[in-house]
């Protein structure tokens, strides 16, 4: 038995806390402290190169019925493939690109973010991965949050992707964000269900 | 990728179905999660500097014109890995209920006062040793509709970002000697109980501030293994 600190649910409050300048639940009152914020929806920087992009979708229950209180975490390497992690001894983005962000969905169970779209990074082997975005969501009903995969269509590396090849082909379609273009942006709709026969496709991590 | 964050670790978590907790019956994964390795993309992650936040941020009793009403209290601690390094320089955040029991959520209809001096939300980043410290107040119980006569314990939910995207952790940190613990399926979802009893803060009498506050100690464990940079990819 390991030492971990246990994985406990960030339940239907955490809005004020963690997303509280985000799209929320929650009435912000001018009294209330002010934060600044640290972790948003909208990772693009002034100075970061790459293809602007917007991710959206809606994320389902068991019942079919959109999560309204989810919370959703994304990490993601800059146009370039470099991660903005210091600690790894790779090279890290010479912009402020974090590659992070945080979405709270609304009332149609609906997150987004604007971002640029990833190049590709190192995998297992010295093969390289596809571009990706790492997912992780936490809401109400998850004790733990839920690791899952953003890939783009049409994206030749996809299928020497050494993640993606292990998942059964049936399942991969959940992984594979559709494109569609919105007054001149690229927005790639990325839906995620929870349970079911199309059941996203979620990884042990 | 020699060295990868033991996946053995995971038995302290609860399970994502726990059907005592009746929302995770819809809101679990069915299907089994597809075990895969440790890829630079797992093992890096956000680093969220001192310029993250501001002064008074982790002092939830001065955010307002007055002092919140309720009992006093410091919660401190250390963030460390599963070798018991430190993690510095790490993003903790916290939010809770004030001392009624009530969140300043549109959602929490709790009949429960308000209280206009107390937002319930807080952060810090925690020094090269990993030790992070919070000024606020003890939450009251709530109930929830989970199950007839359901309450929260006392409790106070935390984010923490570890070493790395994996390592990132939600969790909650109870005071000991609730006697709502036996009650609480969230708290039991924890089936472990050497595992539940690290989600209990200890009182801690040497740090307690005469004539001031009582001081209650939460030392948080992420994932987390000695690995260098060669490692991961
Ligand atoms: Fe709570």
């Amino acid at each position: 038995m390991s030492e971990l600190t246990p994985s406990q649910t960030v339940g239907p409050y955490y809005a004020y806390g963690l997303t509280p300048e985000g799209r929320k639940k929650w009435k912000p009152d001018e009294k209330l402290y002010r934060w600044k914020e640290t972790t948003g929806d909208n990772l693009v920087t002034a100075d970061a190169t790459g293809e602007r992009i917007r991710i959206e979708g809606i994320i389902y229950d068991g019942d079919g019925k959109p999560i309204d209180d989810a919370m959703l975490e994304i990490w993601q390497a800059d146009a370039q493939g470099r991660y903005a992690d210091p600690r790894n001894g790779k090279p890290i983005p010479n912009s402020s690109f974090k590659g992070h962000g945080r979405s709270a969905t609304d009332a149609s169970g609906l997150f987004a973010f604007d971002t640029i779209k990833p190049g590709q990074v190192p995998g297992p082997g010295g093969r390289m991965q596809a571009p990706h975005i790492v997912f992780a969501i936490f809401s109400r009903g998850m004790l733990r949050q839920v690791y899952t995969r953003l890939y783009f269509p049409d994206e030749v590396a996809n299928a020497a992707d050494p993640v993606l090849a292990l998942v059964p082909a049936d399942r991969r379609p959940t992984l594979i964000a559709t494109r569609s273009e919105r007054g001149g942006q690229k927005v790639y709709r990325f839906d995620i269900r929870v349970q079911g026969d199309d059941e996203t496709v979620f990884f042990e991590i | 990728m020699s060295l990868i964050y033991p996946k053995e670790s995971l038995s302290a978590f609860p399970k994502h179905l726990s059907p005592g907790y009746k929302s995770t019956v819809k809101r679990s994964p069915s299907k089994p999660l597809i075990l895969m390795p440790h890829t630079l993309s797992e093992l890096t992650g956000p680093v969220y500097g001192h310029d993250a936040i501001q002064d008074g941020d982790n002092d939830l009793t001065r955010q307002h014109a007055g002092e919140p009403l309720g009992e006093r209290i410091i919660v401190h601690g250390h963030v460390l890995d599963e070798d018991r390094r430190p993690v510095p320089d790490s993003l903790v955040e916290l939010w809770q209920a004030n001392a009624c029991g009530r969140y300043v959520h549109i959602v929490d209809q709790h009949p429960a006062p308000l209280d206009p001096n107390f937002t319930g939300a807080g952060r810090t980043v925690t020094d090269k040793n990993g030790y992070y410290k919070f000024i606020t107040i003890k939450p009251g119980a709530y109930p929830w509709g989970n199950h007839h006569n359901a309450w929260r314990p006392n409790h106070i939910h935390f984010s923490v970002f570890g070493p790395s995207f994996l390592s990132r952790l939600v969790t909650q940190m109870y005071f000991p000697g609730d006697p709502l613990f036996p009650f609480d399926p969230i708290f039991n979802s924890v089936t472990d109980e050497k595992a539940r009893n690290r989600m209990i803060a200890t009182f801690d009498m040497e740090n307690t501030v005469p004539d001031w506050a009582l001081c209650y100690r939460f030392d948080i464990v992420v994932r987390g293994r000695e690995k260098t940079p060669e490692d991961i990819d």
